[in-house]
């Protein structure tokens, strides 16, 4: 997993509340079997006119001029702006993969739908809670300005403006300290293989029906 | 001290360890798998020289990209037409070959709907973490498990290690007290429990449903309401184990039996909250306040009674909730106060592991019986959850009140719940779906979901338009 220090993006709006994933990437999409090349469809729905199908070359689309991730302004975009319960729906990982491969190394929103929050994590993406007002404020003022970016420090647990003024956010430690690191949370779960094997055992005995094979 | 939920049981039993930052590895008993979000995962193990922790954990079986259609279907893996729908299907195949998986395979007597799937077989039991790489994973709880829908990486993380790193959720209460009206069922109760609190209501929680209406309910039906706990924002949706739970789980395929059933049986009877437990969040709903519902919207929570109207966004007072109804009543085609009931609609799909099960199909096929399709209702269509959902159906003979009503009877899949096989709606069309979710494009690129449960969908498929199934009269 790539490792999230400090990064510094232009942010892009995605300006309405319960974008679900649905939204994000449409199902046509998840047919596929490998973890990358979603970037092309992210939002496909909002970013071109026509209906997308899988592995056909998106540079040649009938384009939303009106959807404003298609805008100049926009363009090499990493930061998302996002409304309330962002990532509701299913629990389709290519939503984050579809996120990352276009370019986007952070959402920010007022709130997340679970799955999808945690799911950003395993994929060195990271998704940030402020506070409403904020991130009106934030809106306002990337509307306001144009090549608006912002520097999202892990490590201090901040973001930077601009002008300079900082907000600062929560995260786990745990994740803080997997997405810092790179690390691949598999890795780490197994140092605990002891642990696992020694429930195992208890609970077998304790419950046996639930290690019963299905055959 | 006080005493513990349902949900504090569940999780306090399957702690491997905890972390000092609230984290703890949590262990699961069940790992269901489809073709859609698996390969990456195990593409991942390979990659990784990684070996299933505990392969008798996993059940697959292909549902989202199989065909409905019965000539297609009968080809096999082979017939798909779609070519990456073929090589997805394949591709669990072969990984469940590798890996040494039990599989349910596209034809197999076993295949379905995840979701029914693992109730109907008892691969899913009370007591269980029970999780699959889907978010309406929520569906098992119903039975007394822990079970939520997980990413593609963490369905690597389950196979590599059997365990996830979770953090407890709060607590929250959904208490459906007093009786239901004549007509209105489990799709109704839960529509308007998230009518109610929203699809952000219970991010962040396990929710538990309770009260009379809950106590009463079959265990399909309550499949029904914990299925769309997600559609509430809940990753898990679980209710207490009584009667109805054990008679459902006895003789199932792979419950336990002899003395273990009893062994089992004993440890499940206290799968409930105790009565002094706390709730964060505690909702609560009459049953006779719940008329059968619509959804107008594009979120779940855009939900109606049927004799209800479309929202004026005029009287809106929050700029983004006002903004959000004017951009659904455009998606939708519909003009703000617009009787539910002057809605038209143009396809029908009764299925998914929402409304798919046999008392689903029961309840459609008593509203259908003796009558027809509107001629003005291009398609309804009737997709089983599972084999064994069809073949109850068939030995019951309801695929001939179908057949003989216009529908199509068709083979089980997620069909068009979502689309991924070729049944779709077209752009602008009308649809009235026994479904979770109404998403914009989730049925077909410009399609327009409405939800409803299973009896008000054939109502609708019989008059054209949506209809309180009440008020049908004789047919
Ligand atoms: S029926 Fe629909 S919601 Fe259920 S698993 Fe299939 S696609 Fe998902």
């Amino acid at each position: 997993m790539k490792a999230f220090t400090v990064h510094k993006g232009l942010a892009a709006p995605m300006d309405r509340a319960n974008v679900d994933t649905d939204l994000i990437i449409p199902k046509q999409f998840l047919k596929s079997i490998k973890r990358t090349g979603f970037g092309p469809n992210l939002f496909d729905e909002l970013r071109y006119l026509d209906e997308g199908a899988p592995g056909q070359d998106c540079s040649t689309r009938p384009v939303n001029e009106e959807f404003p991730l298609n805008f100049p302004r926009y363009k090499g975009a990493s930061v998302l702006l996002a409304r309330e319960n962002f990532g509701c729906g299913s629990s389709r990982e290519h939503a984050p993969w579809a996120l990352e491969d276009y370019g986007f190394r952070s959402v920010i929103a007022p709130s997340f739908a679970d799955i999808f929050f945690n799911n950003c994590f395993k994929n060195g993406m990271l998704p940030i809670v402020l506070d409403e007002k904020i991130v009106d404020q934030l809106f306002e003022e990337m509307y306001a300005n144009e090549g608006y970016e912002l520097t999202i420090d892990l490590e201090n647990q901040k973001v930077v403006k601009p002008n300079g003024d900082e907000i600062p956010f929560e995260v786990d430690s745990f994740r803080k300290h997997c997405l810092l690191n790179g690390l691949d949370d598999i890795g780490l779960t197994l140092q605990d293989a002891d642990a696992i094997r020694a429930y195992e055992e208890k609970r077998r005995a304790s419950a046996p029906w639930l290690f019963d094979a299905v055959k | 001290m006080s005493g513990k939920t349902l949900y504090d049981k569940l999780w306090d039993a399957h702690v491997v360890k905890s972390r000092e930052d609230g984290t703890a590895l949590i262990y699961i008993d069940r790992h269901l798998i489809h073709e859609v979000t698996s390969p990456q995962a195990f593409e991942g193990l390979r990659l990784a020289g990684r070996k299933p922790w505990r392969v008798d954990s996993v059940v697959a079986t292909p549902d989202h990209n199989v065909p409905s259609d019965a000539s297609e279907r009968a080809g096999g893996i082979d017939g798909i037409v779609d070519e990456v729908s073929r090589i997805q299907v394949k591709t669990l195949d072969e990984n469940c070959e590798e890996f040494g998986i039990v599989e349910f395979g596209i034809n197999d007597p076993g295949q379905g709907i995840v979701h029914v799937v693992g109730p109907e077989t008892g691969a899913t039991l009370p007591g269980m973490t029970v999780v699959c790489g889907d978010s309406h994973t929520s569906t098992h709880g119903a039975l007394g498990a822990l079970a939520h829908g997980i990413g593609t990486s963490e369905v690597e993380h389950v196979l590599a290690t059997q365990c996830l790193i979770q953090k407890k959720m709060k607590n929250m209460l959904v208490r459906v007290d007093g009786v239901l009206g004549e007509g209105v069922t489990a799709k109704d109760v839960v529509l308007a429990i998230i009518g109610k609190i929203g699809t952000a209501g219970g991010n962040g929680c396990a929710i538990e449903f309770a009260g009379e209406v809950i106590e009463k309910m079959s265990m399909e039906g309550r499949m029904t309401v914990c299925n769309m706990a997600i559609e509430a924002g809940a990753r898990a949706g679980m209710v207490a184990v009584d009667d109805i739970t054990i008679d459902y789980v006895k003789g199932k395929p792979f419950a336990p039996k002899g003395a273990e059933w009893e062994k089992a049986e004993a440890a499940w009877r206290d799968l409930h909250s105790d009565a002094d437990a706390k709730f964060d969040v505690v909702v609560e709903l009459k049953g006779e306040e719940i008329q059968p519902q619509v959804s107008w919207g594009t979120s779940p929570e855009m939900v109606l009674p049927v004799d209800g109207a479309v929202p004026n966004p005029a009287e809106e007072q929050d700029p983004t909730k006002k903004s959000g109804i004017e951009r659904a009543l455009q998606y939708m085609g519909l003009r703000a106060g617009q009787k539910i009931t002057e809605i038209p609609v143009d396809r029908v799909f009764v299925g998914s592991c929402t409304n798919a099960r046999i008392e689903d199909l029961r309840a459609a096929a008593e509203v259908a019986k003796g009558r027809t399709k509107a001629d003005s209702v291009k398609q309804v269509l009737i997709v089983p959850g599972s084999q064994s959902v069809k073949a109850q159906a068939e030995s019951e003979g309801l695929h001939k009140v179908f057949v003989e009503a216009g529908f199509e009877w068709r083979e089980p899949s997620c069909s068009m719940c979502l689309a991924m096989n070729s049944d779709k709606l077209g752009a602008g069309e009308h649809c009235a779906s026994t479904s979770n979710r109404n998403f914009e494009g989730r049925q077909g690129f410009g399609g327009r979901t409405h939800l409803v449960s299973p009896a008000m969908a054939v109502a609708a498929a019989v008059t054209g338009h949506f209809t309180d199934v009440r008020k049908l009269g004789k047919a």
